[in-house]
């Protein structure tokens, strides 16, 4: 039943059509030079400062692969649980463009260094396994600004043999959500992997999105159209929402799917052809002849497996079982490595319950409110740690708790500092609390009176009085204990 | 001295490390020859100031435990060299002064030789007579008329004519052993791999390879040690024990079974190459090396093989000549209107034959046909000579069908022209080293070559080969100094 309530159908006369999509998801490697030469590839440097005389194909220059770049890209293929090749062969694809100072962009075709693997997708209604077609490298190009100058393209090469991984997903995703979390899983194992930082907004991770339509219940796959280069998962949705409805349409109307590139206009929210299937470009695809077949031995597989850690699936399943969370929270924690990191930090010398409910709730509330990231948390760990702590002794109250916590994400202060400030402790010495009990009922003698001839409910209004008179300090449970005794 | 220029590059490593002569006074000598060259045409770029600047330096302070002491060299204009033109040959170079050393030629200075300037060449090393240079054909100095074979032709000429006292060249289907047959000088072609290819301008990269070029066997293997090493700026280059070649030759080749290929007695060959071959094989034996009949099946295949790699590659390597990052540049409407008008402007007739060639042979829908099926056949070529050297340790070959033509002979008919190759194109394939050497002359008095193959890495087996056969053969280059002004 719940299934077929979060399917993703879209509606026509008496038609229910599925969204086919799949995706190329274009990752940047995480790495300090270039895939086929030494240059930086710090984001945001001055136009052409990290362009070296390969990036520009220079006559007579020769890449020569970054051996860590290939490390990168075997450790993420282990992460998708996929198929390493041991040989995998470089290919020229060969275009003209101004910001393609070869006039080929280094890619590989047939022989790609990861074959198939797969990604697990916690959807509400339960897990869904998503195939990965491949994953190659190959290197960015250049970027071409057009409205620098009326007449006059500019070209930055600081991007060109930027190293990339093309992700390929197999045609398994059927919504705009599916879609978002599979961006954002594929993201977290990478980031979990240190092998691209998935930062969108640089552009570090851009997707094209294969979308095709069909009748439900039907086995073939409609006509696709390619959505090239869509760097937000928004715009994702957007576009498939837009696609998808746009080919529904034309079936409804008895015409025909062309197979084409389009692209999508934030502005306007909508799909435009950019090129039919007819004047595709003819890439001419050869071996690079100057770059021997990539081959990898068992052993440097061997040693790269040994330095993956343990990724969202594994530690999620950790978290359920070491530490009894429910999946749900499991889930919020492990979606990426940074708020894992936390948690793990908190729990180290607190309450794992306590520490859940704390950054599940009040931490990421706060975070939430202030725009800030888990890595830019006013309050540290270790910080956030001790709070559970004064909240598990007894020393303060829930209630306070959430005062402190108030003031330490104005900055990264001490609680215990902060409660011995305010006087904010809970006050436990059972004397003082007999006094402060004695007071209250003395003054209330009446109430007393009536509590005593069977008026139960009163006792709510001494514990009440008690809490006011201690000015919120009086630790609850004692205070109730007292009370009965007393009254 | 005034025989300066007459002496090869060992007498004058000889004489300047014994103090007989200085760099400045060899450096001199072949300028002032040079400039008396120009008809030739031999250069695209002089640097005569520089070069003579260079050897005053040197002789201030001389290390003489370099194996190129102040040697003065003139190299083909393929090489990049720092702050000194490179061109190709052609004119979407015209303008392009690196900024960066080849491998190669760095290699060269680093063991005391100094640049002369910059030897013609066919555009982009695609030619077989240095007359696709934009820069103008180059004449060989056997006859006024006559092509000095190419790419490597300014090369050629300048080793042949005694402009400079050797040279290098590069080779993707013969450009420096066919030239070297046709002025009667010495060209290796080493394995490939062997080079470095850092920094040479590419033709096809799989086939591409620098080599020396010399007045003899013995220069021609002490540039070889110089110029080979392993170098990890090219992912193709090889790293493998490379011998000191000019301390190990010998003569010594009693023994060695040199095989020799029926597929090269190839249909209209003239008598004169065929008898040429008769006596190559009669001083090989004389040199006491065993003769055996070896079959190379493939080789009618090597031809048509080559004349779709080279060109494949090359129209991709190629492709970075855009107009847009350095070099020539047309004005355009747009950037397709500015590549269109570069490109057409910028390279010669033949350039933009093989580059269409080459896009053509990748197209999809006939890459399975073309380009696929060449590099099998490339691989039974290479399997072809595997087997061969199961029986024999060299292969003996002439290094061209026929001696040089006259200039504008060939240049309306690419496919003869492509057939001058057809003995050298299939080293180039198997990845092999093979060594041109003057071994005697047609009826007309034009010299001709002998090819000797090699096995992988083994360039000491071909040039100890090449040595014994050079002392028996005894060749004398018929050169009147006609051109010199």
């Amino acid at each position: 039943m719940s299934k077929n309530k979060s399917e993703y159908l879209i509606n026509r006369h008496d038609n229910q059509y599925e969204v086919v999509i799949g995706l190329e998801v274009h990752a940047q490697v995480t790495s300090q030079s270039k895939l086929f030469s030494t240059s930086a590839t710090k984001f945001g440097a001055e136009p052409n400062t990290q362009v070296s005389l390969v990036d520009a194909a220079f006559p007579g220059m020769l890449p020569v692969i970054n051996e860590f770049c290939v490390k990168q890209a075997i450790k993420t293929g282990i992460g998708l649980k996929a198929k390493i090749n041991k040989r995998s062969v470089f290919d020229r694809k060969n275009y003209f463009y101004a910001d393609l100072p070869q006039g080929y962009q280094i890619s590989q075709f047939k022989d790609p260094i990861v074959g198939e693997g797969k990604v697990i997708l916690d959807m509400p209604d339960g897990q869904k396994e998503v195939g990965i077609e491949r994953l190659h490298l190959e290197q960015d190009a250049g970027k071409s600004i057009h409205d620098l100058d009326p007449k006059n393209t500019f070209v930055d090469l600081n991007r060109s043999g930027v190293a990339l991984m093309e992700i390929v997903s197999k045609p398994d995703l059927r919504s705009p959500d599916e879609v978002n979390a599979y961006i954002k899983k594929l993201r977290s194992i990478m980031r979990y992997l240190g092998t691209c930082d998935g930062n969108m907004q640089e552009g570090s991770l851009r997707a094209d999105v294969n979308v095709s339509v069909r009748k439900k219940g039907t086995k073939e796959f409609g006509t696709r159209c390619e959505i090239k280069n869509v760097n937000s998962i928004k715009f994702m949705q957007m576009a498939i929402e837009y696609e998808a409805n746009r080919q529904v349409d034309l079936i409804e109307d008895g015409q025909t799917i062309d197979q084409e590139t389009r692209l999508f206009d934030t502005k306007k929210n909508e799909t435009r052809s950019m090129r039919s299937k007819e004047d595709a470009h003819d890439y001419r695809y050869f071996p690079d002849p100057d770059l021997l077949p990539l081959e990898v031995s068992d052993d440097f597989i061997e040693n790269l497996k040994s330095e993956i850690p343990e990724l969202p699936d594994e530690k999620k399943k950790r978290f359920i079982e070491k530490f009894k969370l429910s999946p749900y929270e499991a889930n919020i924690l492990v979606s990426d490595i940074e708020t894992s990191n936390y948690f793990e930090n908190v729990i180290k010398k607190s309450d794992v319950k306590l520490a859940t409910n704390w950054i599940i709730g009040e931490l990421f509330a706060a975070l939430n409110e202030k725009n800030l990231e888990i890595t830019e948390s006013p309050i540290s760990a270790g910080n956030l740690s001790k709070l559970i702590n004064l909240i598990k002794d007894g020393t303060i109250s829930g209630k306070i708790a959430k005062t402190v916590f108030e003031q330490m994400m104005e900055g990264d202060k001490d609680p215990q500092k902060i409660v011995e400030e305010k006087g904010l402790k809970q006050e436990s010495d059972p004397k003082a609390l007999e006094a402060l009990i004695d007071k209250v009922i003395d003054d209330n003698r009446d109430k007393a009176t009536e509590y005593k001839s069977g008026k139960v409910k009163l006792f709510g209004f001494f514990v009440g009085q008690v809490m006011k008179v201690s000015g919120g300090k009086a630790n609850p449970q004692l205070v109730n204990e007292i009370l009965k005794k007393k009254l | 001295m005034s025989d300066i220029t007459k002496q090869s590059l060992s007498e004058l490593v000889e004489n300047i490390k014994s103090k007989k002569l200085s760099s400045n006074e060899v450096t001199k000598a072949f300028v002032e020859r040079s400039e008396k060259s120009k008809e030739l045409n031999a250069y695209i770029t002089e640097d005569y100031a520089n070069v003579l600047n260079k050897a005053k330096k040197f002789d201030e302070k001389p290390n003489l435990d370099l194996k190129l002491p102040g040697i003065p060299m003139a190299v083909k204009d393929l090489f990049c060299t720092r702050d000194l033109r490179t061109t190709a040959g052609s004119k979407i170079l015209n303008n392009f002064v690196p900024t960066y050393e080849s491998t190669v030629t760095q290699n060269i200075w680093n063991e005391g030789a100094i640049l002369m300037g910059k030897l013609n060449c066919d555009e982009f090393a695609m030619g077989s007579s240095n007359e696709t240079s934009f820069f103008g054909n180059v004449q060989n100095p056997i006859d006024k008329n006559l092509v000095p074979g190419g790419s490597s032709g300014g090369s050629s000429s300048a080793v042949a004519a005694q402009l400079t006292p050797i040279t290098i060249g590069t080779d993707t289907g013969g450009s420096i052993r066919q030239p070297a047959s046709f002025t009667g000088t010495v060209g290796l072609k080493p394995t490939y791999g062997s080079c470095s290819r850092y920094g040479i301008v590419a033709f096809a990269s799989s086939l591409d390879q620098a080599g020396p070029m010399a007045q003899n066997v013995k220069d021609c293997a002490l540039l070889q040690e110089v110029i080979s090493t392993y170098d990890e700026k090219d992912s193709t280059s090889i790293d493998f024990k490379r011998n000191e070649y000019s301390k190990e030759l010998t003569k010594d080749i009693k023994g060695k079974k040199i095989g020799i290929p029926k597929e090269y007695r190839v249909d209209g060959m003239p008598k004169e190459i065929e008898d040429l071959w008769k006596k190559g094989i009669e001083y090989a034996k004389d040199c006491g090396a065993e003769i055996i009949d070896i079959s190379l099946p493939h080789t009618n295949y090597a031809l048509p093989t080559y004349y779709i790699v080279a060109p494949a590659e090359a129209s991709s390597n190629l492709a970075r000549y855009d107009g847009v990052k350095y070099g020539f540049r047309a004005e355009g409407e747009n950037l397709i209107d500015m590549y269109e008008k570069t490109r057409s402007e910028g390279f010669g007739a033949e350039v933009q034959r093989r580059i269409m060639i080459g896009t053509y042979v990748l197209s999809s829908g006939y890459y399975d046909a073309y380009y696929l099926k060449a590099q099998k056949v490339r691989k039974l070529i290479k399997n072809d000579f595997d087997e061969a050297y199961k029986k024999v340790d060299a292969i003996l070959t002439p290094s061209t069908p026929s001696s040089a033509f006259k200039i504008g002979e060939k240049t309306n008919d690419p496919v003869s022209m492509y057939l001058n190759d057809i003995f050298t194109v299939p080293v180039n394939l198997a990845g092999l080293p093979g060594i041109s050497i003057p071994a005697g002359h047609d009826a007309k008095g034009y010299p001709l070559g002998l090819q000797i193959i090699g096995k992988a890495f083994d360039e000491q087996n071909i040039l100890n080969i090449a040595y014994a056969m050079e002392e028996k053969i005894n060749f004398k280059n018929n050169i009147t100094d006609w051109w010199v002004k």
